[in-house]
């Protein structure tokens, strides 16, 4: 049986004056109704690139998808014409940004812009759009959605905007959504609003749910499934109860442990990864972690581990699991 | 008991607002409204709130790079707000800040030696070769290699430009350094590089900070004393320690319910604050937090609730607290 979305070996580039940069390499995972998958990493790991991927919206030039598969019901997006590609945007999988003020636009009011979408995707009239987008305004939790119709995005509040983005990007009924950091940039208690309101519509709507975050907490709380992606790969795929009770990678039970919690009795120093993240032009030969890991061995400068099997989860480490932690 | 280091009496920050025809000042924005609280040689002192609460505008006045509009901040017995610039420029080598983003607070155009040196210079502090040997000091101190000292900001990771920021905030020795969401703009795996070098650096050269920062774990693991500020006003202050244990104020519950926690196992509670925080031009009557507080009652929107002892150093501004319950 297949998944309504597999991502099989996906691969971005990037041409830079200094050479071309793999951000994503070798991405697989795959999705179904219902569902949330999270992808979490920190900056230039490759997860907004990839969710970039699946839409279509590499830049090209400098970007361009060097390899891989994206099926959609079986369709291969990849390759697929522009005009193509529009007809899928916003009606099949929609997208919702990071920064709502900068995804929408300034000088059309929320009703335009929204009825605009509706009207392309579901060929609905004007007045049935309005009332479209009113129901979906409602849907996301905001008061009065017909007086919101008529404001310009600089009246709302960052949550706010964050709400009309999302009910844009439900208005067509998308099968999958991506959502790229969709509360980084709102207040905690704001968050937390936003967060719940994307998980009640997609137990309203029945969509496939993918998001973005650098915030391992905002996974462990919406998520079912997780992957964590390094440097442009996935070096683990967990269900989220399993990576966090037992992280396989190193890399993800370091990071684990160097977030702050709140809690009673504070470590005087927290655990820390050290190093930073190799430059994407100059990747290690082998495992992409293995500067900065107290695992390493010899072998791990051999070759890049692929994702097997690890615990509960699959991991892309040569000793995975909690062998050789103790020390350092 | 010994004086405090730093001791905040009433500050209070207004930016007037212009509008109208002909331009006139139509309202004040009230950033900063009536804080007061003291720091401790040597301890860490948090700030937490959600943007706007007025936390960066606090660090600022407190070293006035914003002019305070009332109120005392007395450093070790002087009064800053009263200094001239003559004497503030004194007494600025004992008070230095670090900045949230390390990009736009480095010169693109000098390297870490004339960004570090600059300071020295400009105090006057050792003799011109010494300067030398003390910046590499100091680029010692918070862990970068003296190869880097001739490098250029956009040579540098954030984590490392935040290190060079340090380094430059070290220089002149302070005994107080105000921090306005030094990780923030940071990875996890770099943040916890940074925590980690300001705890050893507080250990070591006993310096006290102002750790503002809206992300309460943060906050909660660095601090001694944390204070949450809500539009303005500084709604609770307690040890980390009570404040993780005993949260008072609904507004502290609501914000420490909000943190997501990464522990999927963890049940969560249901205690969303609704809606959003108000303007601050326009705050709401009585206590600011009235509008969004599940237990709020008639007297929360008439009477601004008065700081009420609850516990050792424990302080919370809410009428939940005013009877004799407790």
């Amino acid at each position: 049986m297949t998944a309504l979305l597999e991502v099989e070996d996906l691969c971005v580039e990037f041409t830079t004056e200094r050479g071309v940069v793999r951000a994503v390499d070798h991405v697989s995972f795959s999705i179904d109704r219902g569902d949330t998958l999270g992808i979490v990493g920190e900056s230039g790991c490759g997860k907004t690139v990839t969710s970039l991927a699946l839409l279509g919206l590499v830049p090209t030039p400098p970007g361009r998808i060097a390899g891989g598969q994206i099926r959609l019901d079986g369709t291969n997006l990849v390759g697929l014409g522009e005009k193509a590609l529009r007809r899928i945007r916003g009606s099949r999988i929609s997208l919702i940004f990071q920064e709502p003020m900068t995804a929408l636009n300034p000088v059309f009011t929320i009703g335009n812009q929204m009825t605009d979408v509706i009207r392309l995707h579901e060929g609905l009239d004007r007045v049935a759009a309005r009332e479209r987008a009113a129901e979906m305004l409602a849907q996301v939790g905001i008061p009065i959605p017909t007086k919101r119709l008529d404001e310009y995005p600089h009246e709302l509040s960052g949550g706010m905007r964050q709400r009309v983005m999302i009910a844009m990007a439900l208005s067509c009924n998308p099968d999958v959504l991506v959502a790229d950091e969709p509360t980084t940039a709102l207040d905690v208690t704001t968050q937390a609003q936003v967060l719940e309101q994307i998980v009640k519509l997609q137990d309203r709507l029945g969509m496939a749910v993918i998001l973005i975050t650098h915030d391992l907490g905002v996974i462990a709380e919406s998520c079912e499934r997780a992957l964590v992606m390094y440097c442009g790969r996935v070096i683990e795929d967990a269900a989220t109860a399993d990576l966090y009770r037992d992280p396989q990678h190193p890399y993800t039970r370091g990071l684990l442990n160097s977030i702050p919690r709140i809690r009673e009795d504070r470590p005087q120093r927290l655990p820390v990864i050290p190093g930073t993240v190799p430059d994407l032009l100059h990747m290690p030969p082998g495992c992409r972690f293995a500067t900065r890991c107290q695992r390493h061995q010899p072998i791990c400068d051999s070759a890049d581990p692929p994702l097997t099997a690890a615990g509960a989860s699959q991991a892309a480490c040569y000793f995975p699991g909690a062998q050789g932690d103790d020390h350092g | 008991m010994a004086e405090p280091l730093l001791r905040v009496r009433e500050l209070r920050k207004y930016f007037p607002v212009r509008g109208g025809f002909p331009r006139r000042i139509i309202a004040q924005l009230k950033a900063v409204d009536g804080v007061s609280f003291e720091i401790e040689h040597g301890r860490t002192f948090g700030l937490v709130g959600e943007s706007g609460c007025g936390k960066s505008t606090l660090g600022r006045a407190l070293l006035r790079l914003h002019e305070p509009t009332s109120g005392q901040v007395v450093l070790d017995g002087t009064d800053i707000t009263a200094l001239d610039r003559k004497q503030l420029k004194a007494w600025r080598r004992r008070m230095q800040i670090i900045f949230q983003d390390p990009f736009s607070s480095l010169s693109p155009r000098r390297t870490v030696r004339q960004t570090i040196r600059e300071a020295l210079d400009t105090h006057a502090i050792g003799d011109r070769s010494s300067r030398d040997a003390e910046v590499e000091r100091l680029l010692e101190i918070v862990g970068l290699r003296p190869q880097v000292l001739d490098r250029y900001p956009h040579e540098f990771s954030g984590g490392q430009r935040q290190r060079v920021g340090i380094a430059r905030a070290l220089a002149l020795r302070p005994d107080f350094i105000v921090a306005d969401e030094p990780v923030s703009a940071l990875d996890v795996s770099v943040q916890s590089q940074v925590l980690n070098l300001l705890s050893d650096l507080q250990r070591e050269h006993g310096i006290a900070f102002l750790f503002i920062s809206h992300d309460l774990a943060v906050v909660q693991h660095i601090s001694d004393v944390v204070a949450v500020m809500y539009l303005g006003k500084i709604v609770e202050v307690a040890s980390a320690t009570d404040l993780y244990r005993d949260p008072r104020h609904p507004y502290t519950q609501a914000l420490m319910a909000a943190i997501p926690v990464p522990d999927p196992e963890r049940e969560r509670e249901k205690l969303v604050a609704p809606g959003d925080v108000p303007s601050p031009i326009d705050p709401p009557s009585g206590c600011p937090f009235h509008p969004r507080c599940p237990h709020a009652m008639t007297v929360c929107s008439e009477v601004v609730p008065p700081a009420i002892k609850v516990g050792e150093g424990h302080v919370v501004s809410c009428h939940l607290y005013g009877g004799n319950d407790e």
